[in-house]
C-alpha cells in the first residue's frame, strides 16, 4: 500500500520502558501479528466485522433449527431443554454479538474517515474493546460444553428462571456463561463508546462544527451516550444476580425477600435503550444512502438530529412497556403507556425527512438504495406494531405472542440488518478499493426481502390467533401448522440470501476479478469519499479543512468559497502511534478472569460443600492488570510519515 | 521543568476541537457512566429498604448493627482525602515534585484508613455483637439476618434476609472503586522516585484527581441515604 515517497522514520519518541517480553512489532510487520497488534481503527471495523458475520451465521442456523421445530404440531426436532437454549443463545447472539458489533465495525471505519481524524482518541484502548468483544463471543458460546449447556433463561433472563433452585439440571453453569459473557461484552461496548464519543467531540477537522457532522457520525454520537448511560444499569442487575447464584445473596429470590419484578425494571432500564442501540446506528446509515442516491441533500438534516437525540432520552423513560401486564398499577402502566405512544413521533419525524429526501430526486436503485428502501418499508411496519402494543389493554393481547416477535423482527431485520447490509455494500467499496458485483446485490436482496416478509409477516397473524412465543410446540387443532410451515420456508429463504451477502462481503477482500471503485464511485456527499479506496493508513495526508455539510459534493459540485483545503504538513509530518500487545494481553486476562471466576466453583464429593479456588480468576485479573501497567509505561510512542499531499 | 519533558506535553496532547484534552472528556464520559451505575445499586437499595425490612417474620432494625460514629469517622477521612488530592493537582501544575509526592502519600493514607474501617465494619457486621450473657446476636450476612438471641447461652439464628445484599453489594461496590483509587495513586506514588515524574504528568494526576473527588462524592450520597437516613425515617 505504501508509495516509495513515503518515508518511514524510526519511532523518534522512546518508550518510556523497553520491554523485552513483548517488543513493539514494527509498523510494516505484515501476517498474523499485524493484526493481533494494530490500533487501526480501519483493521479493527474489519475485524469486528468480520467476527460479527461470523456469528450471524451461528445465529441464523440455531433460528433455522427453531424453525424447523416449530414446522408442525408437537415436533421433536429439539427437545424442550434445547430448545429453550435455542432461543436464548439465538438472542442473546443476534443482538450482542451481531448487530452491536456490526454497528461498531461501521463506527469504526467509517466514523473517523467521516470527521476528518487519522484515527479514534485512543487507539489501543479501541484494540482492547475488540478483544473484549471476541473474548464475550467465545465465554458465551463455550456454554454448550459445561453442566447444563448453553443457558436456557431467554436473552431477557428473566428471574426466577435464573435461580439455583430451579435449575433443570443440578449445578447448571449457562446463566452463570450468559451472565460473564454479558459482562465482558458491557466491558468492550463501554470501552467503545468512551472512545467514540471523545473522538466525535474532541477529533473534529477544523471547520467541522457539530451542525456540519454527517448523520452517520451524529448517531455513532448519540449511541455511544445510550451505551455509556444503559449498559450500567444491566451490568448492576448481572453482578447482582451473580451474586444471587455464587454467594446466596437474595436480590431476585422471591423466598427470601427479594423481588424478580426488580429484575424486569431493571433489564429493561436497559433494555428499551438497547433496541435503539440497536436501530440508530442503521438510521444513521440510512441517512448517509438515500441523499446520495436520490442526488439530493438531505432533507430536514437538523430535524433527523434532533429526532435522533429526542429518541435517544426518550428511550429512558418508557422501558416499563415491556412489562404492562406484570401489574404495575394504573398510573405507572398508563404513564409508560402514553410516553410509549410519544415516542413514534421523533421516529415518524425521521421517515418523513427521508421521504422528503428523495422526493423530486433522481434516483438510482442499486443495491444500497434497495436495502435503504427496505429499511424504510419494513422498519415502518415494525413501527406500526410497536405503536400498536403501546396501548395497554391491546398489548395485553399480544404480551408473550407470535405478535411481539413479528414486531422486534420487522425493527431489527427489516430495520437494523437491512440497514447494516446497505452500509455493506455502500461502504466496502471504501474499504477494499472493489466494486461489490450489482447483479449478485441485487440478488441478496430479493432473497432477503422476500424470505424475510415470508417469515415474519405470517406471524402478525399467528399471534393474533394465540400462538405463544417461547414455547416448544403446539398441538393439533388450533390451525398454527400452516402458516408456521410458511414462516419456517421463508426463513431458509432468508438464511440462503443471508448467506450469500455474507460470501459476497467476506469474498470482496480477496476476489480480483472486481471493478476498481475508485475514490467516489456512488457520486457521495461526505468527507471519507475524498479519500482514495482503500484507505490509506493515514487517512488523510493533509488534514482538511471543512467548508461545508457535504463536502465531497461540494468540492466536486460547489462554488470554489465551499471547497475544503488543507493543513499544510508541519516538520513532524503525520504522527502514527505504534502497534502493540498490551490490548491483546489485558484482553486475554479478561477472559481468563471471566473463566476462572465461571469454574472457581466445586463439589467436595464427601461433604457435598461448595470449595471455592480463585487461582485462576486472580491470574487472569493479574495478567490484565499488568497488560494495563504496561500499556502505560510504554506510551502511544510513534513514528512519523511524509506523505505527498496527493497521496490520500 | 526540563525542555524534553515541555516538548513532549506537546507532542502528546493534540489540539483538539473543544480545548479539552481527550483524556479528560474520556474520564468525564466514564464518570457520567459510573453515575449510573451507583444510581442502580442505590435504588435497589432504597426499594429493598423497607419492603423488605421483615422477611419471613424476620423483623431488621439496621439500628441494632450500625456503629454510625466508626462511619461518620470514615466518612470524614475520606472528605478529608480530597483535599490532599486537589492539593496534589495543585502542586503537580506548579512542578513542585515533592509536594505532589506526600500529598498524593496522604491521599492514599486516608483512602487506606477508609478501606480499613470499612472492613472493620463488615467483618464485624458480619460477626455480629455479644449481648450480655455473651451470646451473639445481629448478625448480617450477605444472604441472612440474625435478630436477638431468644435463649441464653444460644446464638441467634440466622434467617433469610435482603438487607445484607443490597447493603454489602453496595458499599462493597464503592469500596472496590476506593481501592481502585488506591491503587492507582500508589502507582503515582511509586512513579515519583522514578525521577521521570514531570508537569507532563500533570494531566494524568488530574485525571486520577477527577476519579477520587467522585468516588468521595458518591460517598456524600452513600452515607446519608444509607446510613442516616435509617435514624430520620
Ligand atoms: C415506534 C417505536 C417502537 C415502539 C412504540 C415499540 C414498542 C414495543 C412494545 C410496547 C413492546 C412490548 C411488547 C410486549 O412484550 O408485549 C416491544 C417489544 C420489543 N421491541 Fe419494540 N417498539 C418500537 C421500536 C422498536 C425498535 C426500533 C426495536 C429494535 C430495533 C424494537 C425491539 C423490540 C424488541 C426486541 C421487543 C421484544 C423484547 C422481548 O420481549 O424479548 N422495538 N416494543
Ligand atoms: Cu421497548
Amino acid at each position: 500500500m505504501a508509495t516509495e515517497s513515503i518515508k518511514y522514520l524510526t519511532p523518534e519518541t522512546e518508550t518510556k520502558l523497553k520491554s523485552k517480553a513483548f517488543p513493539r512489532p514494527h509498523q510494516n510487520t505484515s501476517g498474523i501479528v499485524n493484526w493481533l497488534t494494530t490500533i487501526d481503527h480501519k483493521k479493527i471495523g474489519v475485524m469486528y466485522g468480520m467476527a460479527a458475520l461470523f456469528f450471524l451465521i451461528l445465529g441464523g442456523i440455531e433460528a433455522l433449527l427453531i424453525r424447523s421445530q416449530l414446522w408442525s404440531h408437537n415436533m421433536e426436532v429439539l427437545s424442550n431443554r434445547e430448545y429453550n437454549q435455542m432461543f436464548t443463545m439465538h438472542g442473546t447472539t443476534m443482538v450482542f454479538l451481531v448487530i452491536m458489533p456490526l454497528s461498531a465495525a461501521f463506527f469504526n471505519f467509517i466514523m473517523p474517515l467521516q470527521i476528518g481524524a487519522r484515527d479514534v482518541a485512543f487507539p489501543r484502548m479501541n484494540t482492547l474493546s475488540l478483544w473484549c468483544f471476541i473474548a464475550g463471543g467465545i465465554t458465551l458460546n463455550l456454554s454448550w460444553f459445561f453442566t447444563g449447556g448453553a443457558p436456557a433463561i431467554g436473552w431477557f433472563g428473566y428471574a426466577p428462571l435464573t435461580d439455583t433452585r430451579f435449575a433443570e439440571v443440578f449445578l447448571d453453569m449457562g446463566p452463570d456463561f450468559w451472565i460473564f459473557s454479558l459482562q465482558i461484552l458491557g466491558l468492550a461496548s463501554l470501552l467503545a463508546s468512551f472512545n467514540f464519543i471523545t473522538t466525535i467531540i474532541n477529533m473534529r477537522a477544523p471547520g467541522m462544527t457539530m451542525m456540519r457532522l454527517p448523520v452517520f457520525t451524529w448517531m455513532t454520537l448519540i449511541v455511544s451516550f445510550l451505551i455509556i448511560l444503559a449498559f450500567p444499569a444491566i451490568t448492576i442487575a448481572l453482578v447482582e444476580l451473580m451474586f444471587d447464584r455464587t454467594y446466596g445473596t437474595n436480590f431476585y429470590d422471591f423466598l427470601e425477600g427479594g423481588k424478580p419484578h426488580l429484575w424486569q425494571h431493571l433489564f429493561w432500564i436497559f433494555g428499551h435503550p438497547e433496541v435503539y442501540i440497536l436501530i440508530l446506528p442503521a438510521m444513521g446509515i440510512v441517512s448517509e444512502i438515500i441523499p446520495v442516491f436520490s442526488r439530493k441533500p438531505l432533507f430536514g438534516y437538523g430535524l433527523i438530529i434532533f429526532s435522533g437525540a429526542i429518541i435517544g432520552f426518550m428511550g429512558f423513560a418508557v422501558w416499563s412497556h415491556h412489562m404492562f401486564t406484570t401489574g404495575m398499577g394504573i398510573v405507572a402502566t398508563s404513564a409508560f403507556s402514553i410516553l410509549t405512544m410519544l415516542i413514534a413521533i421523533p421516529t415518524g419525524i425521521k421517515i418523513f425527512n427521508w421521504i422528503g429526501t428523495m422526493w423530486g430526486g433522481r434516483i438510482r436503485f442499486e443495491t444500497p438504495m434497495l436495502f435503504a428502501l427496505g429499511f424504510i418499508t419494513m422498519f415502518m411496519v415494525g413501527g406500526f406494531t410497536g405503536i400498536m402494543h403501546s396501548s395497554v389493554p391491546i398489548d395485553a393481547q399480544h404480551q408473550d405472542s407470535y405478535f411481539v416477535v413479528a414486531h422486534f423482527h420487522y425493527v431489527l431485520i427489516g430495520g437494523a440488518l437491512f440497514g447494516l447490509f446497505a452500509g455493506f455494500y455502500f461502504w466496502l467499496p471504501k474499504l477494499t478499493g472493489k466494486m461489490l458485483n450489482e447483479k449478485l446485490g441485487k440478488f441478496v436482496f430479493t432473497l432477503m426481502f422476500i424470505g424475510f416478509n415470508v417469515t415474519f409477516f405470517p406471524m402478525h397473524y399467528l399471534g393474533m390467533i394465540g400462538q405463544p412465543r417461547r414455547t416448544h410446540s403446539y398441538n393439533e387443532g388450533h390451525g398454527f401448522e400452516a402458516w408456521n410451515q410458511i414462516a419456517t420456508i421463508g426463513a431458509f429463504v432468508l438464511g440462503v440470501g443471508i448467506l450469500i451477502g455474507v460470501y459476497q462481503f467476506v469474498t470482496a477482500f480477496f476476489n480480483k476479478k472486481l471493478k476498481d471503485a475508485g475514490k467516489n464511485p456512488w457520486d457521495a456527499r461526505t468527507l471519507e469519499w475524498t479519500l482514495s479506496s482503500p484507505v490509506k493508513e493515514y487517512n488523510f495526508a493533509r488534514t482538511p479543512i471543512i467548508k461545508s455539510r457535504d463536502q465531497a459534493w461540494e468540492n466536486n459540485y460547489g462554488p470554489k468559497e465551499n471547497h475544503s483545503e488543507k493543513v499544510p504538513l508541519d516538520d513532524h509530518g503525520v504522527h502514527m502511534p505504534d502497534r502493540s500487545w498490551y490490548p491483546l494481553v489485558s484482553g486475554l486476562g479478561f477472559l481468563g478472569l471471566v473463566l476462572g471466576l465461571l469454574f472457581h466453583q466445586s463439589i467436595d464429593s464427601n461433604t457435598g460443600e461448595i470449595l471455592r479456588n480463585y487461582t485462576f480468576a486472580i491470574a487472569g485479573g493479574s495478567i490484565a492488570i499488568f497488560g494495563i501497567i504496561m500499556w502505560s509505561l510504554e506510551g502511544p510512542a510513534g513514528y512519523h510519515l511524509f506523505p505527498k499531499e496527493t497521496e490520500e | 521543568m526540563s525542555e524534553a519533558s515541555a516538548h513532549a506535553l506537546e507532542h502528546h496532547e493534540p489540539e483538539t476541537s473543544t480545548g479539552i484534552p481527550n483524556k479528560k472528556v474520556l474520564m468525564w464520559a466514564f464518570l457520567g457512566s459510573d453515575c449510573m451505575f451507583f444510581g442502580t445499586l442505590i435504588s435497589t437499595h432504597l426499594i429493598y429498604r423497607k419492603i423488605s425490612a421483615t422477611v419471613g417474620g424476620n423483623f431488621l432494625d439496621i439500628r441494632d448493627i450500625f456503629d454510625i460514629e466508626l462511619t461518620s469517622f470514615s466518612t470524614f477521612i475520606l472528605l478529608a482525602s480530597s483535599l490532599f488530592m486537589a492539593l496534589a493537582v495543585s502542586a503537580i501544575h506548579k512542578g513542585n515534585l515533592s509536594s505532589t509526592r506526600w500529598m498524593l502519600f496522604g491521599t492514599i493514607i486516608f483512602g487506606a484508613i477508609f478501606l480499613a474501617c470499612q472492613v472493620y465494619e463488615f467483618t464485624h457486621f458480619v460477626h455480629g455483637k455479644e449481648n450480655k450473657f455473651g451470646d451473639l446476636e445481629h448478625q448480617l450476612t450477605l444472604s441472612s439476618y440474625a435478630g436477638e438471641s431468644e435463649q441464653q447461652g444460644k446464638d441467634a439464628v440466622a434467617k433469610p434476609h435482603v438487607f445484607g445484599s443490597t447493603f454489602y453489594v453496595l458499599t462493597g461496590t464503592h469500596g472496590t472503586h476506593v481501592a481502585i483509587g488506591v491503587f492507582w495513586l500508589l502507582g503515582w506514588f511509586a512513579y515519583s522516585f522514578t525521577g521521570k515524574m514531570s508537569t507532563a504528568d500533570a494531566l494524568d494526576i488530574e485525571c486520577c484527581g477527577l476519579y477520587w473527588h467522585f468516588v468521595d462524592i458518591v460517598w456524600i450520597l452513600i452515607f446519608p441515604v444509607v446510613y442516616l437516613m435509617e435514624y430520620a425515617f
